[in-house]
């Protein structure tokens, strides 16, 4: 198609990395998960501790810090984010990676959040909506700053183009 | 905006007054509302010994029924500007909607049996804007048909940015297709039956339960009966009477549903569906929202050649069928349906080709070999019947992997911790579990046309896309750990219509990419690793 070879098409990551706190922040999720998972276990093995307990006890703690460990650094080095005068292009996940692209001509909102462990760390989510039904294109893990200059900037460049998005 | 025409119509002037709901409503809702209580008075006039008590409740909760529909008219008003389409109701909580009349993308009239005896019918206004779940749109319960035959043009008329500057009054629509007695034959493929005849014995049963009617008793008897029997007797006859009752049920639910079904291009460009036995409804799509046409084949259904169609388009509620466009029909009116509607009119040409070819458009014969004689670009072969590309191998062995580890897992486990015939039973399912993998690799493809993108996936219900590319509204390409090993993607295009997202499900991913690359010029472009 239009003389692109097929074999070698690839996308290509977009250009910024989110800050480096985001993994300071997916440990703590996974910390908060494991811990809900593990805590009740515990609590039954402090009463009886048949074989099958510990051993399930034992695995959960293998698995917890296995992905404690590794998952926060994986998703660093895969979640990149990319803002052009046409399009918002973001690539994010670890395991399933997936790769979403939306034309600044189709976007409807810009959105800034931040949960309470984003405020502690100073960061913020940013959601832009289409009017697809299909979810938002989310940017996790700017710094505060970033996002909401980033959210201006889309605001600005979605406002400067008509038509009513679908 | 309407000034600078030469002659506009005469109803596109603007209703400034605000008008009330039918004043018929008020005998109508509350008799609507008191055939849904009939059980509960059955329950307190005929049960009981005719107590004071009984007939207070019930003539309180009549009462109620009849204030409440009393106050609902009292307090419900509508009016149509030039801008928009207002709506004020409620006493307590006080409700105001405006409705853009340019967002408007559908309306849908649906006459309930009550409604019809009257001659009303309930109007809904589809905008497609989801900001707020469940608040799409705008519904007046009812109004007289003539009323909202005449909202219905009205509001989808200045719903066009460009009004055709030619008077389209005494222009009948054009009919795509219509109810043919021999689609019946299609209806026990769909199941329906089953399900309704399931959902009717549970009613009675517990109706028959609420009455204190001793049904058990004479079912438990008929059950011993039929126990004592030799048991090949007992499966045909059971198989018989489920076949018998499914058939007629779904017979039943199929003329209940489709009755009448007629689909219409309107002079105003919009399609229109009609359909219905008791409760009729009408479902109007601005031709210019249509984005696109899903074929749909349960398995039965496919084995049987037939499929049934849905519109992709903004504004229509996901629920309930009102995206329908035709009912479980054969499979070839089901591509040729899609092609009469996918044509995409040129709004100029159009008015020029319509005048001169007039007959032709009435005339079933032609309308399948129709050629492209006012646009440049009409199609005229139906999107739908695209050859798809195929899938990679890899996909074929994804298929499969799906289709049969789960059964070999569960085997396993079962030949460790259950008698041994169940294990044997689950490996005896794995072929028919493979086969439907085989099939679900088979469906799988894609293509692109000028005009549309298609894409097919399933197997025990086989759905096909034809989706404007103008309509794509983004992308998603996402690859699992194990996509990643095989060297396959899966596609997402993202839409404002329909499901909201489309799917391309594991294609090779360079091809992916050039698909969607090809689909929508510019937009993947910038991000794509082009070679050196």
């Amino acid at each position: 198609m239009d003389g692109v070879s097929n074999e070698v098409l690839r996308l290509r990551a977009p250009r910024h990395q989110v800050s480096r706190k985001s993994i300071t922040l997916w440990t703590l999720h996974a910390l908060i998960g494991w811990a809900v998972l593990l805590a009740p276990q515990l609590v039954v093995l402090i009463f009886s501790a048949s074989p099958w307990q510990v051993t399930a006890a034992i695995a959960t703690l293998v698995l917890g810090t296995a992905h404690t460990l590794v998952m926060p650094r994986w998703r660093y080095r895969v979640h990149r984010w990319e803002a052009t005068p046409d399009a918002v292009y973001t690539l994010a996940g670890w395991l399933n990676q997936e790769w979403r692209i939306a034309p600044v001509s189709r976007i409807q909102t810009v959105d800034t959040k931040r949960g309470p462990l984003q405020q502690l760390l100073g960061l913020s989510t940013v959601t832009v909506t289409t009017a697809s039904a299909a979810g938002p294109v989310l940017i996790e893990g700017l710094d505060h700053d970033d996002a909401v200059r980033l959210a201006d900037e889309l605001t600005t460049t979605t406002q400067a183009t008509p038509g009513d998005a679908t | 905006m309407t000034t600078d025409l030469p002659a506009a119509p005469e109803y596109a002037e603007p209703v400034v007054d605000w008008h009330r709901l039918d004043v018929r409503m008020l005998i109508v809702r509350p008799l609507n509302e008191l055939i849904g209580l009939v059980p509960l008075f059955v329950g307190l006039l005929v049960l009981g010994r005719g107590e004071t008590w009984r007939i207070l409740v019930s003539a309180g909760v009549i009462a109620a029924i009849v204030l409440f529909g009393l106050l609902r008219w009292i307090t419900t008003r509508y009016r149509i500007t030039t801008e928009q389409v207002e709506m004020h109701t409620g006493l307590l909580v006080r409700k105001r909607l405006a409705v853009p009349r340019d967002r408007i993308r559908t309306v849908d009239l649906t006459a309930k049996l009550g409604h019809r005896l009257f001659g009303l019918s309930a109007i809904r206004v589809g905008t497609g804007q989801r900001d707020q779940p469940g608040e799409d749109g705008l519904t007046l319960d009812a109004v007289s048909s003539a009323e909202a035959e005449r909202l219905r043009v009205l509001l989808l008329t200045i719903a066009k940015a460009e009004a055709p500057a030619v008077a389209d009054e005494g222009r009948a629509g054009v009919v795509l297709s219509e109810w043919d007695n021999r689609w019946l034959r299609y209806a026990p493929l769909t199941l329906s039956g089953l399900v309704a005849a399931g959902a009717l014995f549970g009613f009675v049963m517990n109706f028959a339960r609420e009455l204190d009617i001793e049904v058990f008793e004479p079912m438990s008897e008929a059950a011993r009966w039929v126990v004592a029997q030799p048991l090949g007797l007992t499966v045909a006859v059971f198989a018989g009477v489920v076949l018998l009752v499914a058939t007629l049920g779904s017979v039943l639910v199929y003329v209940v549903q489709f009755w009448g079904y007629r689909l219409t291009r309107e002079p105003d460009d919009t399609v229109r569906v009609r359909r219905g036995l008791l409760t009729t409804r009408s479902v109007s799509v601005a031709e210019q929202r249509l984005r696109g046409v899903e074929l749909v084949e349960p398995l039965l259904l496919r084995a049987g050649r037939g499929a049934h169609a849905k519109t992709v388009t903004t504004g229509l509620g996901r629920k309930g069928e009102s995206n329908l466009l035709l009912p479980p029909a054969p499979v070839a009116e089901a591509h040729r349906v899609s092609a009469e509607v996918l044509r995409q009119p040129d709004v100029v040409d159009r008015v020029a080709v319509d005048r001169t070819t007039a007959d032709d458009w009435a005339t079933p014969g032609s309308v399948g070999d129709r050629t492209a004689d006012g646009g440049a670009d009409q199609v005229v072969e139906s999107p739908t019947r695209t050859p798809l590309r195929r899938h990679p191998v890899a996909a074929l062995r994804r298929r499969m992997v799906r289709a049969v580890v789960p059964l070999l897992v569960l085997a396993a486990g079962l030949a460790w911790f259950a008698p041994s015939w169940t294990w044997q039973v689950v490996l005896a399912l794995v072929p028919f579990s493979a086969a439907l993998g085989w099939d679900r690799y088979r469906s799988l493809g894609h293509a692109l046309t000028d005009r549309h993108l298609l894409a097919r996936a399933g197997s025990a219900v086989r759905e096909t896309v034809a989706l404007q590319r103008t309509g794509i509204i983004g992308w998603r390409i996402s690859r699992s750990f194990f996509q990643r090993r095989a060297g396959l993607v899966t596609i997402t295009a993202t839409t404002a219509a329909g499901n909201g997202a489309y799917h391309v499900i594991d294609v090779a991913e360079a091809d992916g990419l050039a698909l969607a690359d090809a689909a929508v010029p510019d937009l993947l472009r910038p991000f794509l690793e082009l070679p050196d």
